[in-house]
């Protein structure tokens, strides 16, 4: 729990909260869109589940967002009624699902990030992000399992899968560096001991990348410029069309409960 | 019900005072004696067991079709889950519509014991010449449809599976063990969703009642045509496969869901519904079986949607299932050749086969 | 799913059980896959579970059918699944 909350560091921790909520809830409804189309049967229940572990990260995180910025706005209305450029999500989750291989490889660089994440933030100050983290811990350790085992095989597959993984890679690597730049939200934050600087997470998740990428016969791409702005609200085009759908019932009945 | 297309397959008529045993060599017939002896005595016939060929063929059309039904079943659903209103809606949407799958797994799994593979059932149904559920063809207009699709569907199929948890053959009864126990939910989230809009704005009120008027005779028809007009129905329950009547399990959910409705105070859309009381249970005015074999046959208004995109998700998993293939059997080969005894150079990658799963 | 997805059998212990129970099969390409598949299909509303994978052409079975039947198949070997007693949850030791 902070000692004391100065309104910018009540601030800093909405943004954080947000953040974080933003990211999980755009990528589990990324993940939702395969329902009814993944390859296997199998893996419908797969994809679902995570889907769902994602979600159930995203409500509390919101959550305690709204409960900090006192507002009065809960989880649903800070999901449903905020555009994009209110959304703080990390540009990668927001990335359209592609194919399959596309689907793995994003899932895998948040998974790698994800679980280094967490593992951090069950000691954060903030009682309830270290509560939401002892759980999400688990369940991104069985995530970055999963999707890291579908890369190798569809890196180190067929000529067709490897040719899949390598374009997932040139398509996505730019969205990574995002995912460890730190700002002065990200610096405030880590002095009052909610989170670490997202920095200090970058060389034991690309210890991880290193290892599964070589697995999967991929190479680790050495292009330098990265995307960024996902955190502040500049988002890509990707980010209304996933709002128009998803906001939709609540903007077209305004106050109605569902 | 889920098992529609069963009754319109041609066959000959079923003359009860006629023992077929008595056509067959001696030791088939006995054996066919027995094996309705162990079906009166209510036994579960398991995969080793002996069985007539056309108890095995019954049964894997009614499994396949069934299977079919809950893997087809997740589109009208899935429809909505990106458009779900609330977090706890999507959650649970989410949730129910992989219980689906799973459903669909457990069912292929049971039907893959009496001697058919899960592809051989997948081609069949991808090719279109297998049928399901004509419920699924019904399209998912509002998102008060994710709330009649729950409540009278789901509430159909209830009404069907429990009796079948006690359906002769083991593996079938034991799955629907485990869906009825998943099942349980899926009727609740969608009467609890239409329970909140019949108590909201106009507008959902409007949105609930609309989907009623939609759902209702669809529902009616799951449960396929009356017993009367069916070839097959006195095989199946002699042989414990089918445990009521179609006309018994439609009376029944009527009878249980026209109650719910007025709670929620919907208009059920049937001039002619009325509670009989000499009867006991609730009149129903005339089906339009027209409609229902119409569906049946392929002309619904979301049969070819439906295959079509059952078909792309298939197809479209093929190169996937492919890579997964091609690298477990490198795996095998780096393993072996990196045993002790090997000497020669590990194999060099196979070339892309393209193969379709 | 073609022959290189060959079947699984899968055997759950819940966290109060006291042995691995049948309760399906998966398709998956190697027991890692399996394993995930198994874990992700039959152990979404239970935790704390232990999971046994094994493939199903590794199954032998004893043959619970009528001893009397006469057209029992040749062989111990099932087909696909095995078939197991069904032991009632609430016998105790078993």
């Amino acid at each position: 729990m902070t000692a004391s909350t100065s309104p910018d560091d009540a601030q800093s921790l909405v943004d954080y909260l947000l953040r974080l909520g933003d990211t999980t809830l755009v990528l589990s409804h990324r993940l939702s869109e395969w329902v009814g189309a993944a390859p296997t049967l199998e893996e419908e229940i797969a994809l679902a589940n995570v889907a769902l572990d994602l979600l159930g990260q995203a409500q509390p995180l919101l959550a305690r967002a709204g409960e900090v910025e006192g507002l009065g706005r809960d989880a649903d209305g800070l999901a449903y009624l905020r555009d994009a450029w209110d959304y703080r999500n990390l540009l990668l989750v927001e990335q359209p699902n592609g194919d399959f291989a596309h689907t793995m490889l994003r899932q895998f660089l948040f998974d790698s990030y994800a679980v280094e994440l967490w593992s951090r933030l069950a000691t954060s100050t903030d009682a309830t992000l270290a509560g939401i983290a002892g759980k999400a811990v688990k369940e991104s350790a069985y995530h970055v399992g999963h999707s890291g085992e579908w890369v190798i095989r569809l890196g180190d597959g067929t000529t067709e899968s490897a040719r899949r993984t390598r374009d997932a890679v040139a398509d996505l690597w730019e969205f990574t560096g995002e995912l460890f730049a730190t700002d002065a939200v990200d610096e405030a934050i880590a002095a009052s001991g909610v989170a670490p600087l997202a920095s200090e997470l970058e060389p034991a998740w690309r210890d991880r990348v290193d290892a599964v990428f070589a697995d999967a016969g991929l190479e680790v791409p050495t292009r330098q410029w990265m995307q960024s702005g996902g955190k502040q609200g500049r988002h890509t085009e990707h980010l209304g069309h996933v709002l128009a759908e998803m906001q939709f019932l609540p903007r077209a009945y305004p106050g109605s409960t569902w | 019900m889920y098992t529609q297309g069963l009754d319109e397959a041609p066959g000959p008529d079923v003359d009860e005072s006629f023992d077929p045993a008595s056509l067959l060599p001696d030791d088939e017939a006995s054996a066919e004696l027995r094996f309705q002896a162990r079906i009166d005595a209510e036994d579960r016939i398991e995969p080793t067991d002996w069985m007539p060929a056309e108890y095995r063929r019954t049964l894997i059309r009614q499994i396949a079709q069934h299977a079919h039904s809950e893997v087809i079943g997740m589109q009208p659903e899935g429809n909505w889950i990106t458009r779900a209103p609330s977090l706890r809606r999507k959650a649970v949407l989410i949730a129910k519509v992989q219980d689906e799958a799973g459903h669909g797994l457990y069912l292929y799994g049971a039907a893959e014991t009496l001697g058919v593979s899960r592809e051989e059932l997948v081609d069949q149904l991808v090719s279109g010449e297998v049928k399901y559920s004509s419920i699924f063809n019904y399209p998912t207009l509002t998102w008060a449809d994710m709330g009649a699709v729950g409540w009278l569907v789901d509430g159909a199929a209830i009404m069907n599976q429990i009796p079948l948890c006690r359906c002769s053959y083991g593996p079938y009864a034991r799955a629907m063990v485990r869906v009825c126990k998943e099942e349980s939910f899926h009727q609740r989230q969608g009467y609890e969703l239409m329970l909140t809009l019949s108590r909201g704005t106009p507008q959902q009120q409007a949105m609930a009642q609309d989907a009623l008027n939609r759902w209702w005779w669809p529902a009616i028809m799951m449960f396929g045509p009356s017993d009367a007009d069916s070839v097959h129905s006195a095989k199946t329950m002699r042989w414990k496969i089918k445990r009521f009547s179609n006309d018994e399990l439609r009376q029944k959910f009527v009878d249980v869901t026209v109650p719910q409705a007025e709670y929620l105070g919907l208009t059920v859309p049937d001039p002619d519904l009325r509670f009989n009381d000499e009867t006991g249970h609730y009149d129903i005015g005339p089906i339009d079986w027209d409609e229902f074999f119409a569906v049946v046959r392929g002309d619904g208004p979301c049969n070819r949607q439906r295959l079509a995109t059952r078909r792309a998700a298939h197809e479209n998993g093929a190169w996937v299932r492919a890579a997964a293939e091609a690298h477990s059997r490198k795996q095998q080969e780096r393993q072996q050749s990196s045993e002790p005894a090997a000497t020669e150079p590990a194999a060099t990658e196979p070339a892309a086969t393209g193969q379709v799963a | 799913m073609t022959p290189g997805w060959p079947l699984w059998e899968v055997f759950v212990r819940s966290r109060n059980g006291l042995a691995h129970k049948h309760v399906g099969s998966v398709h998956a390409v190697d027991a890692t896959m399996a394993l995930t598949n198994a874990r992700d299909v039959y152990t979404r509303r239970s935790e704390g579970t232990s999971i046994w994978v094994v493939p199903s052409a590794a199954i032998t079975a004893s043959d619970p059918a009528d001893k009397d039947a006469l057209f029992d198949p040749a062989g111990d070997k099932i087909y696909r699944h095995p078939t197991f007693y069904d032991i009632p949850a609430d016998v105790k030791n078993i």
